[in-house]
Order: structure tokens, then C-alpha cells, then sequence
């Protein structure tokens, strides 16, 4: 089996006086979707944030890549091939949808290829082309920060609850889209509360409590076993 | 096979009211000048004085546009902005007088190239200091406000003694230009051709900026960082390296500032920076925080403000600013076109 995109060993991270991560051992596979999956406060975004680097680890260590990154700024990370989709979105609001998407392309122009797959995928990010992003509706802003994260190629792809608040016919544009970007080779470590999304994406999961994981396996393995979800988390996806 | 929900997404008609809510800002200058006209009377009077105001306020604008752009894009609170304006006084100056026989001869070519050398090493001496300022004052104290004020207060003082000691305690006299005395008339106005030359200068340097800042990527990343700094540097760029270019820009601008206010004064002291950040701390407030183009509007309503009520009521002049002040944030708490912050 080929080395892991990312490889997380004992990662411990501070925010302010909470220490959020208590040791998170993690491996994504490369060219599969991960779900990091676990209850609301249990340490996902932090993780996603640490990785990215927007909270520094206090101790442990991130393998990207085969190179340690622990240490490295934000934006070295991100030049290495890392797209980050926050949960907030990150949208530029007083920017229009195509500076955004401008902004995205960190090594060149904007590919006119790229583009016109990004707006098939998306057709209302071209309608509302030169309009400001804060114009735009909440599921059009979704479609904005992930269409920007892949509008350059990237390895590892790291993406907040992308469905959260939206309609269903957004969610699954939503889905498709990160099931092209998976058909194209990317790995991608996706958090989301969506289980159905999450069933019908994941090829393996990691489940988190109290900061740190405290499962791993196949994404078919987990979502076949009630017993286990529950244990887990708390639920059955089932309700969801 | 699209993968888009089946809807035709439709821009809403905004109604007149936000239209116009939108534009007011913008709309303010000429209201104001119309203001002015109808209270003035005579046309020749308001001529010369909107003529000054706009001059003024285009100086101060110079003065005020970097000191926004630090703010807004590293939240950065500069009170040591006014010491570039005093240092880019004073190392225009000396230029200018080092120049003497140029500033002396009756040619504008030989003016305009005394001006422009002073200009370029006022703008050469402040950018260095200000690379140097960044790195050595407010560096260390980024996020904390507090700190920022004292530190860079106290980088004020003792800028300003470096000018005492460079140059001494005195105030400088200064002659403008041979070709730059005077004035010429229009319609019965005089209208003073250094003014004149200052309403050009401001207006080519905003629609510069505004280009930099609408047509290029360094302004479509600095316009994004004012917005969301952290989401920036998540997309690949290295922010801090942007701060300190703005940062650099900026205080060459404030040297710039300085150089025009003090021909515009026909004096430089070592003070007059100081002395300019109450006007400069106004434009940038009611402008809103990090908006180039709020910080414009506002210069230019402070400055024809002060020259019109100078002429109506001249006692009133003394808290005229602080009056627009204080009206336009019972408007617009945030100042007139604010940059929205990500949370």
C-alpha cells in the first residue's frame, strides 16, 4: 500500500487555555475521501485548522506529503497542494465571484479549461460571474469556496461540513462535485454531519471524541454497523 | 450532466432607497459643493474656495490613504504615521533648497524637476523608515492595540527629536517654485496654481491606486487580506510580505504628503506631522476603516468643509471636522463605506 497523503502522529493543540487536541494520530490515503467523522466539539475543525496550519500545534507532528509541515506557515502549506475549505466558507464579500475564483489560482492564471468545468458544475456561479460574492445566496457560497479551493489542482483537499444549512438539490450538487474531484486522483479529508453525504463518499472514516480518534476504518465498515455508530457517537446514522 | 440544482438563480431590483442608500457617500462631495455654492453667493468666492478645499483635501487624502490600508489589512493602529509626513517635509525641502538656482529660474521645466527630485527623495527617505518602523516598532506588537499606540507614539517622539537634531529647533520658511507663485483667474476667481498643480497630483494618484488596487492581483490580494487575512494566506499567499510593501507604500505616501503640504504651507516644522494625524485619524474614521475609497470622499469633504465655513462663519472652522465627524458616525457607526471584516 502506497504511503498516506497525510499522517498525523500525537497532534496536540491549544486554543487559548483549552487544550482541544489531546494527541490525534490520523492517515488520509492517497486518492480516497476520509470522513472525519464525531459529535459537534469533539476537536474536527481544530483538527482541519491545524493541519492547515491556522492553529499551531503545541506538539506532535503533521506528514504531508512525506514532508513535515508541522512548522511551516499557512501559505507554504497551501502552495504545497493543500485546498482549504473552512466551514465559514471564506468568501471575499466585497470581491466578485471571479476575483475569487482569480485569488485561487495561486500559480498562474485562471485555466479556461478549469473554469468552464468549474461552471458546468456550478452554472450560478457564471450567472452571478461579475456580482459581489456577499450577493450571493448561502448555498451559492458554498459553491464559491469549493469551486475556488479546486479551480488549481491540488493533492489534499480539506473540507469543513460543505452541506451544512443547505437544500438538498445543493447537496447533491455538492456530492457530485467532490466525487469528480475524487475521479481526477485528489485526496480529500472531509468533515461532514451530513451521514448520508458521508456514507455515499467516504471510503474510509475516522471518528473522533474528546480530541482525539478513536476509530478507524472502511466508511462501508462503519455505516453497516449500528452498534458501532452508536458507541462512537453517541447516534445511528440511521436518524440522519 | 450538470451537476447544478435545476433553478435560475435572478438579481432582486434593489429599490431606490438602497440605491441611493449605496451612493450617498459618493453623492456628498457634490451636495456639498452645491451646499457651498448656495451659502457663499458669489461664484468667484466659492471658485477659489472649492478649488483650496479640493487641494486640501487631496493632500490629506495622500496623507491618510496608506495609514487606512495598514489598518484594515493588519489591524494595525499607526500613530507614528505623522513622523513620515515631517521627515518627507524636511527631506523634500532640503532637496528644494539644494536646488535653489532650479526652484529660482523662471522655467517650469527646471520647477517641475526640482519638485519632482524633492518628491522622489522625500518618498525614498520615508519608505526606508518605514520598512525600518515596521520592522523594529510594530512588529513585534501585532494584535496588541494598546501596545501599538504607546509604541508607536513613542516612535513619533523620537522622530521628531531626530529632526530637532538633525535640522534644528527652527520652523523653515520655504519659497515655492518661481513658475508655481501666484495664481491664475477664471471666471473672475484666482485660483492658485500650486493648489491647482495639488488637485492634479491627488487625482492621478487616486485613480493609480484605485487601478492598483481594482486591476492587479497585489491590489485584488490586498483588497482580500483588508477582508479576510487568514483565508489569504489559506489560498498560498504570504500576507506579512504584502503588509510590509503596504506598510512601505504607505509612509512613502505620507512623505509625499509632507513634501506637498509644506510647499502648500510655505513652512515645515517638526511638529506639522503630528499636528496633520487629527485630520489624517478623522478621514480614516469617517472614510471607514481599510476603504481607500472611504478615506477619499472624506478627505475631500474635510477639506472644502474647512475652507467654506472658514469663509462663512471663520470661529466655527475650528470645530468643523469634528462636527462631520460626529454627524457621519451617528449615520454611519462604521464610516461611510466600511470594508466588512470576516468574523
Amino acid at each position: 500500500m502506497s504511503e498516506p497523503i497525510l499522517s498525523l502522529r500525537g497532534l496536540h493543540t491549544d486554543i487559548a487555555q483549552y487544550h482541544i487536541l489531546q494527541g490525534v494520530d490520523l492517515e488520509v490515503p492517497r486518492g480516497q475521501v476520509t470522513m472525519l467523522l464525531g459529535r459537534n466539539g469533539v476537536g474536527k475543525t481544530t483538527t482541519l485548522k491545524s493541519i492547515m496550519g491556522q492553529w499551531s500545534a503545541k506538539s506532535g507532528q503533521i506528514l504531508y506529503d512525506g514532508q513535515d509541515i508541522t512548522r511551516l506557515p499557512v501559505s507554504t502549506r497551501a502552495r504545497a497542494g493543500i485546498g482549504f475549505v473552512p466551514e465559514d466558507m471564506g468568501i471575499f464579500r466585497d470581491l466578485t465571484v471571479e476575483e475569487n475564483m482569480v485569488l485561487g489560482c495561486t500559480t498562474g492564471p485562471l485555466d479556461p479549461a478549469r473554469k468552464d468545468w468549474l461552471l458546468s458544475a456550478f452554472p450560478a456561479l457564471g450567472t452571478f460571474w461579475h456580482s459581489e460574492a456577499g450577493n450571493l445566496s448561502g448555498g451559492q457560497k458554498q459553491m464559491l469556496s469549493i469551486a475556488r479551493a479546486m479551480v488549481e489542482e491540488r493533492k489534499l483537499y480539506l473540507i469543513d461540513e460543505p452541506t451544512k444549512g443547505l437544500a438538498p438539490a445543493i447537496v447533491s450538487t455538492m456530492a457530485q462535485a467532490l466525487r469528480e474531484l475524487k475521479a481526477q486522483g485528489a485526496s480529500i479529508l472531509l468533515v461532514e454531519q451530513n451521514f448520508s453525504v458521508a456514507r455515499a463518499l467516504g471510503d474510509s472514516a475516522a471518528v473522533m471524541d474528546d480530541g482525539r480518534v478513536t476509530w478507524t476504518g472502511e466508511m462501508a465498515e462503519l455505516a453497516a454497523n449500528k452498534d458501532l455508530q452508536e458507541r462512537l457517537m453517541g447516534l445511528s446514522m440511521e436518524t440522519h | 450532466m450538470t451537476l447544478a440544482p435545476d433553478h435560475k438563480p435572478t438579481f432582486a431590483n434593489l429599490s431606490l432607497t438602497d440605491r441611493l442608500g449605496k451612493a450617498m457617500p459618493v453623492i456628498l462631495v457634490p451636495i456639498l459643493i452645491v451646499l457651498g455654492f448656495v451659502a457663499i453667493g458669489a461664484p468667484s468666492s466659492w471658485l477659489t474656495l472649492t478649488v483650496s478645499g479640493l487641494a486640501m483635501g487631496m493632500m490629506i487624502f495622500i496623507m491618510a490613504s496608506g495609514l487606512t490600508l495598514v489598518f484594515g489589512l493588519m489591524d494595525v493602529i499607526n500613530f507614528g504615521h505623522g513622523a513620515f509626513i515631517s521627515v518627507g517635509a524636511f527631506v523634500g525641502v532640503s532637496v528644494l533648497i539644494a536646488l535653489g538656482d532650479w526652484t529660482g529660474a523662471a522655467s517650469l521645466l527646471l520647477n517641475m524637476a526640482a519638485i519632482l527630485l524633492a518628491v522622489v527623495a522625500a518618498m525614498a527617505v520615508t519608505g526606508a523608515l518605514g520598512w525600518g518602523f515596521e520592522r523594529v516598532i510594530v512588529k513585534p506588537v501585532y494584535g496588541a492595540h494598546l501596545k501599538q499606540i504607546l509604541v508607536t507614539v513613542g516612535g513619533l517622539i523620537v522622530i521628531e527629536q531626530l529632526i530637532y537634531v538633525i535640522w534644528g529647533p527652527d520652523e523653515i520658511f520655504i519659497n515655492r517654485p518661481e513658475m508655481l507663485k501666484g495664481a491664475v483667474t477664471f471666471a473672475g476667481a484666482a485660483m492658485e496654481k500650486y493648489r491647482l498643480l495639488a488637485v492634479g497630483i491627488g487625482l492621478v494618484l487616486f485613480i493609480a491606486m484605485r487601478m492598483v488596487l481594482r486591476r492587479t492581483k497585489i491590489g485584488l490580494i490586498v483588497r482580500a487580506g483588508v477582508e479576510n487575512g487568514p483565508m489569504v494566506e489559506a489560498l498560498g499567499y504570504r500576507l506579512r510580505i504584502v503588509f510590509v510593501g503596504v506598510f512601505i507604500a504607505g509612509s512613502a505616501l505620507a512623505g509625499l504628503g509632507g513634501v506637498m503640504w509644506g510647499l502648500y504651507q510655505e513652512v515645515i516644522t517638526a511638529g506639522m506631522g503630528e499636528e496633520m494625524m487629527v485630520l489624517v485619524f478623522i478621514v480614516v474614521i469617517i472614510g471607514g476603516l481599510g476603504s481607500v475609497e472611504g478615506a477619499f470622499i472624506g478627505a475631500l469633504l474635510v477639506g472644502l468643509l474647512q475652507n467654506y465655513i472658514a469663509f462663512l462663519e471663520p470661529k466655527l472652522a475650528l470645530v468643523s471636522n469634528i462636527a462631520l465627524m460626529t454627524a457621519i458616525l451617528m449615520w454611519r457607526p462604521q464610516g461611510m463605506l466600511p470594508v466588512v471584516k470576516a468574523k
